[in-house]
């Protein structure tokens, strides 16, 4: 079989110790930002009992298909190339009840098996906490260190959420993964009737881990029920004009400089 | 075109195993394990030859542990962090008001204990004795155990697989001395993986009263929970009724309301209709619940008057009559 992973250049990942604070989201927002500055993108969702990226792209009833190359990703009305058990699935709403090992075969697959063709960017979307699929997609990319540019950390604000994301934190170092940086989500709600922000889950909070820990702050992002919209009404094309990308993610990846990181 | 499916998935497996039964398997714990016609040629052979035969001796511990708690529920949702532990939280303050009530809360989140910090108990040390871990107790008719207590200091990350972690459920379930409960309110990790399984598994003979299933109102995280709804199906696991929380949110200054994380599918209530399932209430979001969860104290008792507060006591109601019914 030949190396399917021989034409993905760089690799990224997104995690947070903490399940619901926009892991999928941040993935999506970046893959977006990527496409439009003209890279070759793909999404790879490892959470295996909770995948979102199939929603989020509208792509919920898209396959996955065998060739003789392997696995064919779902491409989504934007290019960007998708992997997920979404896809795997008869129905949304099996569950997958697996234990560990199961899981890890799973992972395995998605990265022998998957033919990406060239790709410029892989970004790999996570479940919450450090365990099976955390260690195996970890053991999985060891043949590919070198593609790894890092992994960015989504938090919230609240206390909360910053214990759990302390410890995926301390995995990252455990297994050598580069921390680009933090980014802090749902920080603050303004209210479209008066104007005034709410700090919902408090505020600041990935600020200062970010600074206690002495990693880079990435910039944060409000809560946004028109990036909402854009996603369950499936208008992620018109993403470029939001007001989320345009005043917050673009802050976002300027901090990320992907660039000056990248590995070819 | 051979599209590619993710196998077995219709049935909860048998952990001590590789592949799924054969059609005609004895059961991987019979006596006739690994000797029957099915098992030639099987991949587990060898597994179900080494497997201890008859019943698990720890059970018989943990059903003793456990026989005088009159009512266990499990807090579940397949999606992260929509308020499985402030729910967990606010059920066992709600059930303590009670003053002739024992309650417990439980928490079997390994890679993200949360109850602590939210039930006040942060930084507790927990005590053995020969009778066992004894409760951390938050209040005269309250006790709470995490399985955080357990584990190496704070910030260190449990980099575990599964079988390890069900080996600590497993000793968790035996080891803490609980004593008479009216209720154990037991919070759970999002997803539908090792804890879900191991804790139904070592559950199920001092039985289960069902579980209170906690969603979001947007469908990214109504779809996870249709999985978790899946999943209790599978496992026989009751449900006893479906939460919404964040549903809504007041601002502060102009007291106008916003769908935050909006409903465009029905959310909870629409799911509840399709599943069959008790829809028991929406609570609204209130950033001073957020606030009273990072500094351990009662939302119930700090604002009884809020209408967060009213919601969250009405789900209770709904829960216990679900419950006792």
């Amino acid at each position: 079989m030949t190396d399917n992973f021989q034409s993905v250049k760089n690799i990224l990942l997104v995690l947070s110790g903490k399940g619901g604070v926009g892991k999928s989201s941040v993935t999506t927002q970046l893959a977006l930002s990527l496409s439009l500055q003209g890279f070759k993108v793909g999404i790879l969702d490892i959470d295996l009992t909770g995948p979102s990226i199939p929603r989020i792209f509208q792509a919920e009833d898209s396959k996955i298909v065998q060739s003789h190359h392997g696995w064919i990703p779902v491409s989504s009305t934007n290019g960007i190339k998708l992997i997920s058990i979404g896809f795997l699935i008869k129905d949304r709403g099996d569950s997958i009840v697996w234990r560990g090992a199961k899981k890890s075969a799973m992972i395995k697959q998605f990265i022998t098996d998957v033919n990406w063709g060239e790709l410029d960017y892989l970004i790999i979307d996570t479940p919450p906490g450090t365990s099976d699929e955390h260690i195996s997609i970890v053991e999985e990319l060891s043949a590919y260190r070198e593609k790894i540019i890092g992994g960015v950390i989504v938090t919230t604000p609240q206390l909360i959420s910053l214990e759990d994301v302390r410890k995926e934190i301390n995995f990252c170092k455990l297994v050598k993964l580069e921390i680009i940086g933090i980014v802090e989500n749902m920080n603050g709600f303004v209210c479209p009737h008066c104007k005034e922000c709410t700090n919902i889950f408090s505020s600041k909070g990935g600020e200062i881990l970010a600074k206690e820990l002495s990693l880079k702050y990435l910039g944060r992002l409000p809560i946004d029920p028109k990036y909402n919209e854009l996603v369950e009404s499936g208008k992620l094309a018109k993403y470029q004009d939001s007001e989320i990308y345009n005043e917050y993610f673009k802050i976002i990846m300027e901090q990320i400089d992907v660039r000056s990181i990248s590995k070819e | 075109m051979i599209t590619v499916e993710a196998p077995n998935i219709q049935k909860i497996e048998n952990p001590n195993l590789k592949e799924p039964e054969p059609e005609h398997c004895p059961g991987p714990e019979s006596e006739d394990a690994g000797k029957g016609d099915a098992c030639d040629g099987c991949a587990n052979q060898e597994i179900c030859e080494s497997l201890p035969k008859g019943p698990d001796p720890d059970m018989n511990l943990i059903n003793e542990r456990l026989k005088d708690i009159k009512h266990k529920v499990l807090v579940l949702s397949g999606k992260g962090g929509v308020g499985k532990t402030t729910f967990t939280t606010m059920l066992s303050w709600a059930l303590a008001a009670d003053e002739d009530l024992e309650i417990g809360a439980m928490d079997l989140d390994i890679c993200g204990p949360s109850l602590p910090r939210m039930l006040g108990a942060k930084g507790e040390s927990v005590h053995a004795s020969n009778s066992g871990w004894t409760p951390v107790y938050v209040n005269d008719n309250l006790g709470m155990m995490s399985i955080g207590f357990m584990l190496p200091e704070d910030d260190s990350a449990i980099v575990w697989r599964g079988a390890k972690k069900n080996g600590l459920i497993k000793q968790f379930l035996k080891d803490v001395d609980w004593g008479k409960l009216d209720y154990l309110v037991i919070d759970t990790p999002p997803g539908t993986s090792d804890e879900h399984i191991s804790v139904n598994t070592y559950l199920k003979e001092s039985g289960i009263d069902g579980a209170l299933v906690v969603t979001t109102p947007q469908e990214v995280a109504l779809l996870d929970v249709r999985k978790e709804i899946d999943f209790c199906r599978k496992a026989n696991i009751k449900i006893l009724g479906l939460v919404e929380n964040m549903s809504g949110f007041v601002c502060p200054g102009c007291k106008n309301e916003s769908m935050i994380f909006k409903p465009t599918t029905g959310g909870g209530k629409a799911l509840c209709e399709e599943l069959g399932i008790p829809f028991l209430g929406a609570v609204p979001l209130d950033p001073r619940i957020g606030k009273a969860c990072d500094d351990g104290e009662s939302f119930l008792d700090l604002y009884p008057d809020s209408p967060a507060s009213t919601a969250i006591l009405d789900v209770v109601d709904a829960l216990i009559e679900s419950i006792e019914s």
